[in-house]
């Protein structure tokens, strides 16, 4: 039995199992919604820069100079086109410490004293942000979207300062004052570039975790996986084309998601988009064995979407899709790495955010090679055994 | 020669044991029929010729290949129609056979012919491009047997081929059945717990009882085994019937039993070669007009109860009960 057999019958597989799919208009309709569901999801309710809006922040100038009055206005000209902020004025940096504890406002900014006059003798003028810690997403918002704020003033006051010395396209810009945040998460500021990578990997996994193990038991409980197993065919074969079958409704998922990630939320890829579907499909290659596996001990398909479930889950939250890894404990960073979905999501989010090349992610990738050769090589027999039980 | 040899194969699942040391062997060109209820062992024993479930004990060649240490060889000579149908919904009949026939390798070319030519066979043509999901039993059940016939098959299992189907779809696959039998040379495994089909179709019949082979023979010989050359069942319909006739009849020395079905009609079971006219005669002693008379052949059924002790009756499923208990298939004979 050649390889040229095995390729066709993986093929025929894959063909039959796509057909069934797409023949089942309640299932595709499903398909379709589920990047569409978890991109709103991602989009609206974790916060990012283009999405936070009318958060209430109190607003404290203890400078009497000229500088932070026109710090104030910029502030304002800026906040009335981004809507990011509703401003309420305080007096002192206690009555915003009272203002938050009450729940009046979640974050306050605070210009001191001296702000004018230090800017006036070239030293650096302060100002706070009071930041809610106890609600750490509005105030990772809230740091994030008043540090884009003051970057942009910071760069027309600066501009101001220099232009009596008519060096208007001066190459460097001298930031006058500093800010002090006291953030939580180092790194990056918009949240979605950070998550669409992890989304479009999650969202294949997903695919061919919960499907692979389905399709198998399915077909397997119905009597139909015996006229393939009757067959005088190869068991990789069976594995592989129901596997290119999940893979292909996975990457239509992962392309919906990146469309919907480039259309809705502005998401830019800097990387190769080849390099992209390579990592998606390496990252299915690593999955699969387990997936196998999972199937051959399962003895329904209502059993192997549970034992799916439960492992999908934790896997999708240490896997650093939504939070990054290194604020994890260091005990919960070495769960996730062991996980495969970590290394693909980190890999395509070097890819797809920093524009990463092959060289870049060759340890990522030599993982998920590991990973999936020898979870197939486990996951073979294990299967073979379990279908002649 | 190569037809199928089972040698003390024995299937463990956990405590229960399907399938006990059971042996036997299969002709080429035969239809061999495993007759016995559900959860007697037939699946199981087709289920390991077919290579799909692993023998505990034992072993079994098909074809002249190990069904453990050949599978492949094995899985080339066959084909398999299981209790559950191999079929997928959504795909047309056409779509479902091409499916199958491109797993044995078969060509492009040669599998559109052959497929055309199968669906002609069942009288399927017009539904080729139908999703099998439309389909009535019947209909689906007869594409489940021409797909186990794609890649030409040496040897064919069927597993409660009828089971489900009206009575009209039973007899078109039986004929179907026997028609690759005589045409196809193919030889034919099937189970089934319908006495009456085993008889009207196998050469030979090995009856299952608890995974063991309670009696293996033909169903000639297997009736044989009960009603021995003298025994004579009759079934009599008398308008005028009273209590002394049937006095009369019991008194009669061939005479074993008198039962009385309702106020015109008795059985009568007895032995000896005249007992059919000893009987006729003391009726007509007492002035009993004979509207008809039946004699009543054993039927495996009997055989049934008679080698294992209890009647057919299934351990899992109670609603095939009522399908199985066709009672004696009366062979009219008015005189």
């Amino acid at each position: 039995m050649g390889v040229k057999n095995v390729i066709s019958h993986i093929l025929i597989i894959a063909w039959k199992d796509l057909i069934e799919l797409f023949r089942n208009k309640m299932a595709l309709a499903m398909l379709m919604l589920m990047p569409i569901f978890m991109m709103a999801m991602a989009g609206f309710i974790f916060p990012s820069s283009t999405s936070m809006s009318n958060i209430s922040v109190a607003l404290v100038n203890e400078d009497k100079g000229s500088a932070s009055s026109m710090f104030i206005d910029v502030l304002e000209r800026i906040n009335n086109s981004t809507e990011m902020m509703v401003l309420t004025n305080a007096s002192s940096f206690d009555e915003v410490r009272n203002m938050i504890q009450r729940g009046d406002v979640e974050g306050g900014i605070v210009i001191t004293r001296n702000f004018s006059l230090n800017l006036m003798t070239g030293e650096q003028g302060s100002i706070i942000i009071v930041t809610d810690q106890s609600n750490p997403q509005i105030s990772i918002a809230l740091q994030t979207g008043l540090k884009a704020v003051f970057d942009q003033m910071g760069t027309v006051l600066a501009q101001k300062n220099v232009e009596p010395l008519n060096a208007t396209n001066s190459l460097a810009v001298v930031k006058p004052y500093h800010v002090e945040t006291q953030g939580a998460i180092p790194g990056t500021f918009n949240y979605f570039d950070f998550m669409a990578p992890g989304l479009m990997a999650m969202t294949v996994m997903m695919s061919v975790m919960t499907g692979l193990p389905a399709a198998i038991s399915h077909e397997r409980e119905v009597g139909t996986l015996d006229g393939m197993m009757v067959a005088p065919i190869r068991r990789l074969g069976i594995i592989l084309g129901k596997t290119l079958a999940q893979t292909v409704r996975g990457l239509l998922q992962g392309i919906l998601t990146l469309i919907l990630a480039i259309a809705l939320f502005g998401v830019v890829i800097h990387g190769s988009i080849l390099l992209i579907f390579a990592l998606l499909f390496l990252g299915v290659f690593s999955f699969v064995g387990l997936g196998v596996v999972i199937t051959s001990f399962a003895k329904d398909q209502e059993t192997a979407m549970m034992v799916m479930m439960t492992l999908m889950f934790p896997m999708m939250f240490l896997s650093g899709v939504f939070f990054p890894i290194q604020q994890m404990p260091w005990y919960m960073q070495s769960i996730s790495k062991a996980l495969p979905l970590t290394y693909a999501i980190t890999a395509l989010r070097k890819v797809m955010v920093l524009g990463a090349d092959l060289s870049a992610i060759s340890l990522e990738v030599a993982v998920l090679i590991g990973f999936g050769t020898v979870m197939t090589l486990i996951a073979l027999p294990v299967f073979r055994r379990a279908m002649t039980k | 020669m190569h037809g199928i040899e089972v040698n003390n194969l024995t299937k463990r699942f956990g405590t229960l044991v399907a399938v006990d040391h059971v042996s036997f062997s299969v002709e080429e060109g035969e239809i061999f029929g495993l007759l016995g209820p559900n959860g007697a062992g037939k699946t199981t024993i087709i289920r390991m010729l077919s290579t799909l479930t692993r023998p505990t004990e034992g072993t079994a060649s098909v074809g002249g290949y190990d069904v453990v240490k050949e599978d492949g060889k094995v899985r080339e000579l066959i084909g398999l129609v299981s209790e559950k149908m191999i079929l997928y919904d959504r795909l047309t009949a056409k779509e479902n056979l091409w499916f199958f026939g491109r797993l044995y390798n078969i060509p492009g070319e040669l599998l559109n012919k052959k497929i055309d030519e199968l669906l002609k066979l069942v009288k399927l043509t017009k539904w080729k491009n139908s999703q099998v999901g439309t389909f009535s039993t019947g209909m689906r059940q007869r594409i489940n047997v021409i797909r186990a016939m794609l890649n030409m098959p040496e040897i064919l299992f069927l597993d409660e081929p009828t089971l489900g189907l009206d009575p009209q779809s039973s007899v078109e696959i039986r004929e179907f059945i026997r028609k690759i039998n005589r045409e196809n040379k193919v030889t034919i495994i099937l189970t089934t717990h319908m006495m009456a089909e085993a008889d009207m179709l196998c050469d030979r019949i090995g009856i299952i009882d608890y995974g063991k082979i309670a009696a293996l023979d033909t169903p000639i010989n297997l009736k044989k085994l009960i009603s021995g050359a003298d025994s004579t069942i009759l079934e009599l319909e008398i308008p005028n019937l009273t209590t002394d006739m049937i006095h009369s009849i019991q008194s009669l020395k061939c005479v074993s039993s008198v039962s009385q079905n309702n106020s015109t009609r008795i059985k009568v079971n007895a032995n000896g070669d005249d007992a059919f006219d000893t009987i006729i005669d003391a009726i007509r002693a007492n002035k009993g007009k004979i509207i008809s008379v039946k004699t009543l052949e054993p039927t495996l059924e009997d055989v049934f109860l008679q080698i294992t002790g209890h009647e057919v009756r299934d351990k899992a499923d109670q609603k095939i009960k009522m399908k199985m208990h066709r009672h004696h298939m009366p062979k009219t004979r008015v005189r």
